[in-house]
């Protein structure tokens, strides 16, 4: 509970830094700034878990614990997808999704 | 275990006991045991259903349930009568003659013998099975082995006949499935539970609305593979690609599936849709016999030749089947049987002759009667049971057929059937063009003269077959009465 | 009357073809021959003594033969039909028994030395036995369903039997010939069979022939297109035997199965098989003659009228000696189915029936003593055709005074056989139908002037250089020759009209003499024609020959039916019904298919660009999916 900001000024910024997230993941060409795009997704839902949590059921701590289960995946996921770019770099020096697309078909 | 379940174990058996083989000569010998003791089981059950029919008046008798999906109601429930053992015989019989004829498979043989015997597991549990759903799934199984035995060790453009084959016959499998589900979810209209068993269903009166609208359905989903014109293409095709024995058990006993779906399902469940929608279907069926006859004439592949006559002769099952009384019944039953028989041989022979002169083109081979004489002289007398003479099968079947279908006053009948009766002339000019060419006159060439004669085992594979024809045509009245025995049950749901 | 042995007659021959056939490579040359001919004389023995039992002792029931049956059901069709086998005795199939048993047993005999050495000869007598099992079963049948079996199996024994030399191209297309074209005219015959069955409801032959039975009696019953049902049926039934008779137009494989060897012509196509059409026709007799009065047996009369006479003309032209005798033996058997045309039922009246019999009988045996004589000359020269004899008198004594009793008997000279049944048959006719009788007049005439022209010109006129000198034949050749000329003679002198009659009661034929002079005299022309024209070799017959103009070439060429058949299948059945029909199946209906699949690649082909493989472009569309779905529930939720 902050004083004087309302849940649905937090909600409001949370879903712009959400749909930042989203923008950055669609229209980056580089592998580490849509990890960095997807981080500020789940950010955003870390934000919101802890604020709905805190706002709407404060005798509850569910919000808060996922937020913290959510922060360990996201760090852990990092981790391997920085590990899978580093890999791919080495295989065909290069971090563009464009020069990803071998598998499709 | 159940005398019919063990149609499917025994096969699984055979399949274990190849997993663990490691050369042909292990594979073959244990391919053949497997289906030698199928044959002993098909005769076996051919005495014991005549000991039981003499007490048991069940429309099916050895029947067995078991729950498989309960909330569907879906039963493994196994039965047979006259039809199906007939048929059962049938298929032990062309699957060994299959064994004999594959003697010499090289490639991969232990794959090759595994995808044969789950061909055959699919073919029995199809015959043997009461409940529509655990026969579709047979259906299914018989027909996926085709497309690797084709693709892998067939000839010429495997992939694609391969391909097409399994296409059509899928595409013919959705129609079905939605015939089938169709039937189920009617099959409660006199109040009862949902239900796939085909006894059960026969029961209820499924409204006519609704047989109208599966009737086609389920009939074409069947006839795809009986080579309903004009749904037949992949008949050639898959034919002329397929490795011999692949042949002969496709044209044999596979087809013949859809002969018995259409009567066991369609004819039997819907009746009203039979009769509504018959004429159509005869007008299909017999383009298809005369169709058949003249693209027989024309081709000069042999396997192109057999392929487009089993088109002609198929029809002919499936313009029986529409004339919709037990006489003309019967002749579809036998000529499917009939047919079978001839067909396998048909096709085993030209593979012998294509082993040994490597060529089907009726063109290039001449006066074989004189190289490979035991080979030829079957040929021919494949011929004359395939044109329908006296003293083989065909001539039986054919019979039944025509008297059958004469039993309908109908002016449109009674000229299909003369349309169709006419066939025998076009058969008999394209049976005895192939024999004059490639079998009589002078030797083309030189290098024929010095052909391997008829191996044990071709032998073998060719008397396991010449025998039922000839038997079936000498004396065919245990046989057909077997058959028409059978035949009661349905006939009275049509009346 | 115990008729039961009687099924041992057929049997034994399929015993010995089963033995011949399975052991064919085992069985030494010599001793296959012995089995055959022994085999078969068992059987003709068998027959002769059920022929002597069933006509003198134990047949007759006040003064009328009685039928004798015997048979199991083989196959049941409906409640009502079903095929049965069995023996049916009664006088004319005991009548055929003989004239089976007699030929084949002969030529039999004759093959042993006419085949000796040939490569196939095992193979020859599996063929000649499967033969004469066929025709056995064929004449003994009880019902129209086990005739047809027979039939077929005599046509495919025919097939076999005149694509014998199989490496030979005219053989093998003689043969296919022979059976396609005879097919033809059995789907007429299955077609009336089916009729039959239907509107009778039986195809028993005794019920179908009682003339008081409801077959014969309901005959009006139904009628389509004017006619009765049944009449349309014995129509096509007839059309059946006339493709196997040689009946115009249905003739043209006859000359050609003249392919085989001479001894099957003598058998088959002589003096059994081909008779099988005129059999039919009398074992329907009481059908053919009741129904709608006896409609469909003026179509017999008519036809059997005209073949005679079609075929007549043609075999003055021929040059090949069995050609000759191929368009004689059909032009002879136009003369039976005229007879059976223009017969009545009862009695006296049914003298056209007995005619037509009687000289099956007699036809049968000087046919093919002709045949095998022909066999014995082509033997000794090598060739078949005319120009390549001459002067064989001297050389073959036997065969020369054999064949000459023949060519007497067939000119219809008193008192050989053919002159009884012939003048029988003119006869009736000239009771029933004046035209008829004059065809059968002039037909007469002709068959004298035909056949002393190949006498003339095989066994007189100028000699040829031979390459070697012909001689004799051996004795198993000449004593069938012998037998048969024998029986040549006597046949003849056979009270037939006492045995086989329409009614079966029998009545005494008389000699009607100013008939018999006239057609005696009408052959001693045509004997004497012959003489002048080709006794010494001279242009008389050339001249003659031109004098005609076209219409020799039209007859020499056997008035082109074979040209027109030969339209029909090459011309229209393969080029324009068949290779359409192939085409379009792998144009069209196997296009379409190949079109269907061709179009889902197709269309698989442009969607799959969809599946980019960026993650970007499926979250995008995640997004926008989440988007709308977000969007439309909202206006489903406030609305």
């Amino acid at each position: 509970m902050i004083e004087g900001i309302s849940i649905y000024e937090i909600l409001t910024l949370t879903t712009i830094l959400f749909f930042i997230g989203i923008y950055g993941f669609l229209t980056r060409r580089n592998l580490i700034s849509i990890l960095i795009s997807v981080e500020m997704i789940l950010n955003a839902s870390v934000v919101n878990f802890v604020i709905i949590n805190k706002y709407l059921y404060p005798d509850v701590l569910q919000g808060v614990l996922f937020s913290i289960f959510i922060i360990a995946i996201a760090a852990a996921e990092t981790a391997l997808a920085v590990a899978i770019i580093i890999n791919l770099y080495r295989q065909i020096s290069s971090v563009e999704v464009k020069d990803t697309e071998v598998m499709k078909f | 275990m159940d005398i019919l379940s063990l149609f499917v174990i025994v096969p699984l058996i055979t399949i274990l006991g190849l997993v663990f083989t490691r050369n042909l000569k292990q594979a073959r010998i244990v391919a053949m045991l497997g289906s030698i003791i199928q044959l002993g089981m098909s005769i076996n059950l051919v005495f014991a259903y005549f000991k039981e029919r003499a007490i048991n008046e069940d429309i099916m008798v050895f029947t067995r349930d078991m729950i498989w999906f309960k909330q569907f109601n879906i039963y493994y429930s196994v039965g047979v009568d006259g039809i199906s053992v007939a048929l059962l015989l049938l298929t032990s019989i062309v699957v060994l003659a299959g064994v004999f004829i594959s003697w010499k498979m090289y490639d991969l043989p232990k794959e090759f013998f595994i995808s044969l015997i789950v061909l055959s597991i699919g073919v029995y549990g199809f015959f043997i099975s009461i409940d529509l759903f655990t026969m579709f799934v047979f259906f299914e199984i018989a027909v996926i082995p085709m497309y690797l035995l084709i693709g892998i060790w067939g000839s010429g453009p495997k992939e694609y006949s391969a391909m097409k084959l399994t296409l059509m016959l899928m595409g013919a499998s959705a129609v079905l499935l939605v015939g089938i589900l169709g039937i189920y979810f009617n099959s409660d209209a006199d109040g009862g539970a949902l239900t796939f068993n085909i006894l059960e269903i026969a029961k209820v009166n499924i409204p006519f609305e609704a047989q109208k609208l599966f009737f086609p359905l389920t009939f074409i989903g069947f006839a795809v593979i009986g080579a309903l014109f004009p749904f037949h293409t992949w008949s050639p095709d898959g034919h002329a690609s397929a490795p011999t024995a692949v042949s002969m058990l496709h044209a044999g006993v596979l087809m013949k599936l859809g002969g018995y779906g259409v009567f066991r399902v369609a004819m039997y469940l819907l009746p009203e849709g039979a009769i509504d929608w018959s004429w159509v279907f005869i007008i299909l069926s017999v383009i298809g016999v005369i169709y058949g006859a003249f693209s027989a004439l024309k081709q000069t592949d042999l396997k192109y030749i057999n392929a487009y006559s089993s088109v002609s002769h198929l029809g002919l099952v499936l313009f029986a089947l529409l004339m919709l009384n037990k006489t003309a019944w019967n002749g579809a039953i036998l000529q499917s049987l009939s047919h079978g028989f001839m067909t396998a041989l048909f096709f085993a022979l030209i593979g012998m002759i294509y082993e040994r002169t490597h060529t089907r083109d009726i063109a290039k081979l001449g006066g074989l009667l004189k190289v490979i004489p035991f080979i030829s002289v079957v040929y021919v007398i494949a011929g004359l049971a395939s044109l329908g003479l006296p003293g083989f099968s065909g001539f039986i079947a054919e019979m039944n057929i025509f008297v059958g279908a004469f039993q309908n006053e109908d002016v449109f009948i009674r000229v299909a059937t003369i349309l169709s009766v006419a066939v025998i002339v076009i058969t008999a000019v394209y049976i005895l063009r192939v024999v004059g060419i490639m079998l009589m006159g002078p030797v083309k060439n030189e290098a024929y003269l010095k052909l391997e004669r008829v191996t044990w085992y071709e032998k073998s594979g060719i008397l396991l077959l010449l025998i039922p024809i000839v038997g079936i045509g000498v004396a065919p009245l245990w046989l057909s009465d077997m058959i028409l025995e059978s035949l009661q049950p349905f006939i009275q749901g049509l009346i | 009357m115990n008729i039961s042995y009687i099924i041992l007659v057929p049997l034994i021959p399929l015993v010995v073809f089963l033995l011949l056939g399975i052991f064919n490579q085992k069985i030494k040359p010599a001793v296959s021959g012995y089995v055959g001919v022994f085999g078969l004389l068992a059987s003709a023995s068998l027959s002769l003594y059920a022929a002597y039992h069933y006509f003198f002792i134990s047949g007759k029931v006040d003064g009328t033969y009685q039928t004798f049956t015997e048979k199991s059901i083989w196959m049941n069709f409906t409640d009502a039909l079903h095929i049965d086998m069995g023996i049916l005795i009664d006088p004319i199939s005991m009548m055929m028994l003989v004239v089976v048993s007699i030929v084949s047993l002969m030529v039999h005999i004759y093959s042993r030395g006419y085949m000796k050495g040939d490569n196939g000869y095992t193979k020859f007598f599996a063929f000649l036995s499967l033969f004469t099992f066929s025709m056995y079963g064929l004449v003994l049948a009880t019902n129209l369903f086990q005739i047809y079996i027979f039939w077929e199996l005599v046509g495919v024994s025919s097939y076999l039997l005149i694509g014998y030399y199989y490496t030979k191209t005219s053989a093998i297309a003689a043969a296919k010939k022979a059976f396609i074209v005879t097919r033809f005219a059995d789907f007429g015959f299955l077609i009336g069979i089916l009729i039959i069955g239907f509107y009778t409801g039986t195809f028993d032959f005794e019920t179908l022939n009682n003339p008081e039975g409801s077959a014969i009696l309901n005959w009006a019953a139904t009628s389509f297109m004017g006619l009765s049902v049944i009449t349309w049926a014995l129509i096509l039934i007839f059309i059946g035997g006339a493709g196997k008779s040689a009946m115009f137009p249905f003739h043209i494989w006859l000359p050609d199965a003249m392919e085989g060897p001479t001894p099957v012509s003598a058998l088959i196509h002589a003096a059994t098989m081909v008779v099988a059409g005129i059999f039919l026709v009398a074992r329907l007799f009481p059908m053919f003659y009741f129904v709608e009065d006896g409609f469909a047996l003026n179509i017999v009369a008519y036809v059997g009228a005209f073949s005679a006479l079609f075929a007549a003309i043609i075999a003055i032209t021929q040059t090949d000696i069995k050609r000759v005798l191929a368009f004689s033996t059909m032009s002879q058997l136009g003369y039976m189915m005229l007879a059976l045309g223009v017969s009545g039922y009862d009695g006296q009246e049914g003298v056209g029936y007995m005619a037509s019999m009687f000289h099956l009988f007699t036809h049968a045996m000087f046919k093919a003593l002709l045949f095998l004589g022909a066999g014995s000359v082509i033997h000794a020269v090598h060739s078949n055709y005319l120009k390549d004899m001459g002067g064989l008198r001297k050389y073959m004594p036997i065969t020369n005074f054999t064949f000459l009793i023949a060519a007497i008997a067939i000119a219809g000279i008193p008192p050989f056989a053919g002159f009884w049944s012939k003048d029988e048959i003119l006869v009736a006719a000239y009771e029933h139908n004046k035209l008829i009788y004059y065809v059968g007049v002039f037909v007469a005439g002709l068959t004298a002037f035909y056949i002393f022209r190949i006498y003339f010109g095989i066994f007189w006129g100028k000699e040829k250089t031979y390459n070697h000198t012909p001689k004799e034949s051996p004795l198993s050749m000449t004593f069938p020759l012998m037998v048969l000329a024998f029986l040549s003679i006597t046949a003849g002198f056979i009270p037939f009209s006492e045995f086989v009659t329409a009614d079966k009661n029998g009545f005494d034929a008389h000699l009607n003499y100013s008939l018999a002079a006239i057609a005696t005299a009408v052959g001693l022309i045509g004997i004497i024609m012959a003489w002048v024209f080709y006794k010494k070799e001279n242009s008389l017959s050339d001249k003659y020959a031109k004098a005609f103009g076209p219409f020799y070439k039209w007859a020499s060429d056997k008035f082109y039916f074979d040209e027109i058949y030969m339209f029909v299948t090459k011309k229209i059945l393969f080029k324009r019904v068949s290779g359409p029909i192939a085409k379009f199946d792998n144009k069209y209906v196997d296009g379409t298919m190949v079109g269907i699949g061709n179009k889902t690649v197709w269309a698989s082909e442009k969607i799959k660009g969809i599946q980019s493989g960026k993650v970007q472009d499926y979250a995008f569309a995640f997004i926008a999916g989440v988007v709308v779905i977000a969007l439309v529930s909202i206006y489903l939720l406030t609305s």
